[in-house]
Formats: structure tokens, C-alpha cells, sequence
């Protein structure tokens, strides 16, 4: 049986349909990533189940009781929020202890039970400090301590990490998973980084305009996106909008190319579609004739090159992204003649509608 | 880690020593003044503070308009308090409204606004018409309302209000626990501030007081100052230094809790 479901749930803001009918169901212990770009509703979705905000339709049901109409500071839900929110006027130790004084804890009760929570989040040292002597890294590390003391039956998470510099925030990512694996509190996650989000989830939920476009396991939105937002907002994605040429044979023809791809069996000729392929899956070879005969190989030149790391990211006229190993990267500088293959079997297919835009249109850089 | 303290500009020091002469030097002239024996009009006596310490309306109207300071920085505050922590969680664009507001009672006259006040109140009961601490507190909240408001306006815009509640709330905080334990201390200064103005105009105010026939302090004075200068003088020496000492009081109470009472802005 579900632990945390949200059945149906519409808030609107004026005509703003921030959610429109969110589902979700969420065992208990279970991590949960709601993950999409900014004003998709995500947050939205979030403060509804803490209680900060009503929906106008829909049920939050919490361990089979409804929690809808609940007051928050009735519902112990833990929170950590994205601005910090620590009470400038209580130290460390007072802001954790706060929550057990409301539950009229005993003094010996919340003393032990501040230690170890803020021994726990790696604070032990800071008990007695205020939150302007700490860093936005420890402050975040008290404030999670703060939503669990109360032992909270959902712990929710807005966008944590989001003020935090790139390395405190990997770091402390990867806390937050191991105190939540090691108490199994079900939890509830917002981001917009779908890096973090891949990185700590058990389920990852991608919203786009008030709806889950998707929802699974982090390796299933990575390698089998169901729609075209989903594909371009994890990870990076090359996205060839296509027509079926011949359904038996597989064969699409893109921008005038015919290209084999297997997905596209089966499918009617002269269906639209749009096949994705990761930039890790296009091969690039440097072209030394001009098109190539080859199957499968689209032509062009290389428009930009993004140093990495391990790999290199190229930009091929004709809006190709392809990544590779820095070393062979540097065979092909920004200008070179290309040819990349489509691989025949990796690539993915999703049908677009006859008419109108394949998806919303992202930036390829910032998804 | 701490920073040097700066090193003062010697202009910096000359325009303090002007603001000081400024504010010290009518003071010490009215100590000066204050201190001429009445039968030679030649230093030193202190004949008039003697006279003044002995007088009992000194004590009797001093002890009325501190009482009645206390009573309108109590009422402003749980007044406003609440108020202006409401406009910003939940209806913010009131915010510009009730600044409107607030320049009102600099607008109309004193005058003005306590010959309303009688007319308004007329038929009221004896213990609110005929009293100090009932028409006066009233007329003196109005009064102060604009230094409490933006003091307070001010407090609360140094500190994340929404996320403070919810963060409180969300860990079981109840709205009346949520304001006096989260938002209350961290507001304080500028709560203090706005009391310590409240404070300053009842201690002062002289036209409402006078023309509403009650006998508060700056009346005192007034009566004071027309029958014997010296007196006057010592009189408002010594207004000033028990107006500072109940300010040193209430900063010292206001200040005792731990704590910072400046919030510092998140970093």
C-alpha cells in the first residue's frame, strides 16, 4: 500500500493552471525527485503536501488518512526549505530543539535527541553557534537535522542545495540520501538538476506545465524517455525530427537522409516522429570527402567545442551534439568537416503530434 | 575573524564635533541658566532643583506621563505587531496603503485631530473620556503609529517572514507561538525602536494633552516655565536625563534575551 499519494491534484493561480491532476504514489521509506524547470509546478506540488497552500481539487492522502484539509503545523511533515530558514534568534542546538519543545518533550529526551541529530548531519561541533556564524552548507546540514527531530512521517525537501557552491552541493547530497536510507523516511525532493536528481532518487517525477510527464526509476527516465520534454530535459539529448519513409524496413527519412533506425518498425509510413540519440551514442569521424555514401551518416562541421573533462562535447552544424574522448576530440577542431552516425539500434523513437511543435522548445545547453 | 576598526577621517571628527556642540551646547547652557540663585541671578545654586525634586506635581505628572508612555508602547505594539506581521505574510500589497496611513497623523494637527477626538468621543463612558489612560492613550497611539509602523515595516523586511512561519509552523508552532518565539525576536530592535519613539512623543506631546484638560508632564513643564525660568530649566534637565534613563531601560530589557539582536542577512 502507498505511504504518500497525491490523487488528482489541481491548484490553479488565477488562470495559471499550476497543477493540473498530479498522481503520485510513493511507498513508504521511498525517495521521490520531483524534477523540472522553473514554474512547472514542482514547488507547487510540494507546499500543497506540507500544507502551506490548499489544492482547489484532489486528495493528499498520508498513511491511508486524507491530509488535505489538515492545518500544517498539524501534519509532521519535516521541511527544509531553499532560503535559509534557520531562527536567527535560537543557536544550532535551539532551532533543532525547537520541534521537540511543541511536542513537550523532556528536557533529557531533547537534549540527547539534539546531540545525535546534529552528530548525525556532522555538526557536533557547532551546537551552541547562530546561524550567521555558520556557512550556507551547515546552516542547510541544521536545518535538516531540524526537520527531523520531530521524527516526521514525510520529509520534504524544496530545492536544498540550490544556494549552496557545486562542491558543498554534491557533498551534501549525498548525505541527505544517507541519512534518509539510514532512518527510511520518505521523502519528497525538489530540484531543478536533474543531475542531483538522477544521483539520489529512488523514483524521479519530471513535471512540465502542471503535469508528471513521466515518472520511474532514474536509470528508466535516462534510457527510456516516454515523451520529448522528458528525453531533452535528462541529460542531453539529440533530437532529429523525422517522417517514417518504410515501416517494415525501419527506414526514416530525416532532412533528406534516410536513415535506418530499428525503433521505427513497424511504425505507418509518413508518421511523424522524433528520434533521440544521446550525444555519447553519435559517432563523429572526420570527413575527408564531403558527404558520405555510408548509411546512416549525416554530414557537417564542427561549430563549437565544450571541454568537459574525460569527454568533449561537440556542436555539429545541423544542431547535432555529440560527445567524445577529449583525446580523439582534438582531431576534430571547431571548423572540421564531419560525418556522424546515427546508430541503427541505440536510438529511441517517440511519435509527434501532425501538426504543431515537437515540445517546448529548451535550450540545448541548459536544460 | 575580525575586522580592524577603521581608522576616523579628520573631517569625519570635525563634523562630530559640530553635531555634538549642536545638541550640547543648548543643554549645557540651560544647566548654566539653571543653576543662577533666584534672589542674585548669580551662580551657583541649586536652589531650583531642590524646588523641583520637593514639588510633588513634578512627581505626580512625571509618574502619569510615564505611565501612559508605557500604556501606548504596550497597545501600539500589540496593536501593530500582529498588523504589520499580517500585511506582510498575507496581503503585502496593503503594505503601500497602510504607509499612506500611517502619514496621516502627520498631516492633520494635533489641534485638529483632539477637537475631533472630544466630538467623537463625547457620549464615551467616564473612565475613557475622563481619563488619561483611556482618551489620551488612545490620541497618543495615533500619534505614534507612524513611528511604530515604519519601524516595524522596516524589522520586518530585514527578515524572510514567509519562510521563518512555514519553517516554524511545519515543526508544529501554533500562529501565536509562531510570532512570539520566531518572529518576536527577531523583530525586536525595530520594536524597540518604534517604542523608543512612542516613549519620546508622550513624554513630549503638550497641545492634545493641554486642550483635552489633563495634567501630564510637558504640561508641568509648561506651567512651570511661566512661573519660574530656573526652575524651567532644571525641570527639562532633568525630563531629559529620566527620559535617556527610561530608554537606557528599555534597551537594557529589550537586549537581556541571548542573541543577536540584529538579524544578519543570510550569506
Amino acid at each position: 500500500m502507498p505511504y504518500l499519494e497525491l490523487q488528482g491534484l489541481h491548484r490553479n493561480f488565477g488562470p495559471v493552471k499550476a497543477l493540473n491532476g498530479i498522481e503520485v504514489q510513493l511507498g513508504q521509506g521511498e525517495f521521490l525527485s520531483l524534477l523540472g524547470p522553473s514554474g512547472c509546478g514542482k514547488t507547487t506540488a510540494l507546499r500543497l503536501v506540507a500544507g502551506f497552500d490548499r489544492p482547489d481539487a484532489g486528495r493528499i492522502v498520508v498513511d491511508g488518512k486524507d491530509v488535505t484539509s489538515v492545518a500544517p503545523s498539524k501534519r509532521d511533515m519535516g521541511m527544509v526549505f531553499q532560503a535559509y530558514s534557520l531562527f536567527p534568534n535560537m543557536t544550532a542546538a535551539q532551532n533543532v530543539e525547537f520541534g521537540l519543545k511543541i511536542r513537550r518533550r523532556g528536557r533529557e529526551d531533547r537534549r540527547k535527541r539534539v546531540h545525535d541529530l546534529l552528530e548525525l548531519v556532522g555538526l557536533g561541533h557547532a551546537v551552541d553557534r547562530y546561524p550567521h556564524q555558520l556557512s550556507g552548507g551547515m546552516q542547510q546540514r541544521v536545518a535538516l537535522a531540524r526537520a527531523l527531530a520531530i521524527e516526521p512521517r514525510v520529509l520534504l525537501l524544496d530545492e536544498p542545495l540550490s544556494a549552496l557552491d557545486a562542491k558543498v552541493r554534491v557533498q551534501l547530497r549525498e548525505e541527505i540520501r544517507r541519512i534518509q536510507l539510514e532512518l527510511g523516511i520518505t521523502t519528497l525532493y525538489v530540484t531543478h538538476d536533474q543531475e542531483e536528481a538522477l544521483a539520489i532518487s529512488d523514483h524521479v517525477a519530471v513535471m512540465y506545465g502542471g503535469v508528471i510527464e513521466q515518472m520511474g526509476t532514474p536509470a528508466e527516465m535516462y534510457t527510456a524517455p516516454s515523451t520529448p520534454f522528458v528525453a531533452e530535459f535528462i541529460g542531453t539529448m539529440n533530437r532529429l525530427e523525422a517522417t517514417i519513409r518504410d515501416g517494415a524496413s525501419g527506414q526514416v527519412d530525416f532532412a533528406g537522409t534516410t536513415l535506418q533506425v530499428d525503433a521505427a518498425r513497424g511504425r505507418r509510413a509518413g508518421e511523424r516522429v522524433l528520434i533521440l540519440v544521446r550525444p555519447e551514442a553519435l559517432e563523429l569521424e572526420a570527413s575527408t570527402n564531403g558527404a558520405s555514401s555510408e548509411q546512416n551518416m549525416l554530414s557537417g562541421e564542427v561549430i563549437a567545442q565544450t571541454f568537459l573533462g574525460p569527454v568533449t562535447r561537440l556542436k555539429v552544424s545541423g544542431g547535432l551534439i555529440a560527445d567524445m574522448s577529449t583525446g580523439r576530440a582534438a582531431a576534430l577542431p571547431v571548423g572540421a568537416r564531419v560525418n556522424a552516425r546515427v546508430p541503427a539500434e541505440g536510438a529511441k523513437l517517440l511519435s509527434l503530434p501532425d501538426d504543431g511543435p515537437a515540445s517546448p522548445a529548451l535550450d540545448p545547453d541548459n536544460p | 575573524m575580525r575586522l580592524r576598526r577603521p581608522k576616523i577621517a579628520p573631517s569625519a571628527v570635525v563634523w562630530l564635533v559640530l553635531a555634538a556642540l549642536y545638541f550640547l551646547v543648548p543643554l549645557v547652557a540651560t544647566f548654566l541658566f539653571s543653576i543662577r540663585s533666584i534672589q542674585t541671578n548669580k551662580c551657583c545654586s541649586f536652589a531650583a532643583y531642590t524646588a523641583v525634586i520637593h514639588n510633588g506635581d513634578f512627581w505626580h505628572t512625571l509618574r502619569v506621563s510615564f505611565v501612559l508612555a508605557l500604556e501606548v508602547i504596550v497597545i501600539s505594539l500589540i496593536l501593530f505587531v500582529p498588523t504589520v506581521y499580517w500585511v506582510h505574510l498575507k496581503v503585502p500589497r496593503l503594505r503601500p496603503v497602510i504607509g499612506f496611513l500611517a502619514l496621516i497623523p502627520f498631516v492633520v494637527p494635533p489641534i485638529v485631530m483632539v477637537v475631533g477626538l472630544l466630538k467623537v468621543y463625547k457620549g464615551a463612558p467616564e473612565w475613557f473620556y475622563n481619563k488619561p489612560s483611556g482618551i489620551l492613550a488612545a490620541a497618543y497611539v495615533i500619534l505614534a503609529f507612524p513611528y511604530m509602523f515604519f519601524s516595524l515595516d522596516a524589522g520586518f523586511r530585514s527578515i524572510d517572514v514567509h519562510t521563518l512561519t512555514e519553517a516554524s509552523q511545519s515543526l508544529g508552532a501554533s500562529w501565536p507561538r509562531t510570532l512570539v518565539r520566531v518572529i518576536l525576536p527577531n523583530i525586536r530592535a525595530a520594536a524597540l525602536a518604534g517604542s523608543f519613539l512612542a516613549l519620546a512623543i508622550v513624554m513630549g506631546e503638550f497641545t492634545i494633552a493641554n486642550l483635552a484638560q489633563f495634567h501630564t508632564f510637558p504640561i508641568f513643564i509648561q506651567y512651570i516655565g511661566e512661573t519660574d525660568p530656573y526652575q524651567a530649566s532644571a525641570v527639562t534637565l532633568v525630563s531629559f536625563g529620566i527620559t535617556w534613563l527610561a530608554m537606557s531601560s528599555l534597551l537594557f530589557i529589550g537586549r537581556k534575551r541571548g542573541g543577536p539582536t540584529q538579524v544578519v542577512g543570510a550569506h
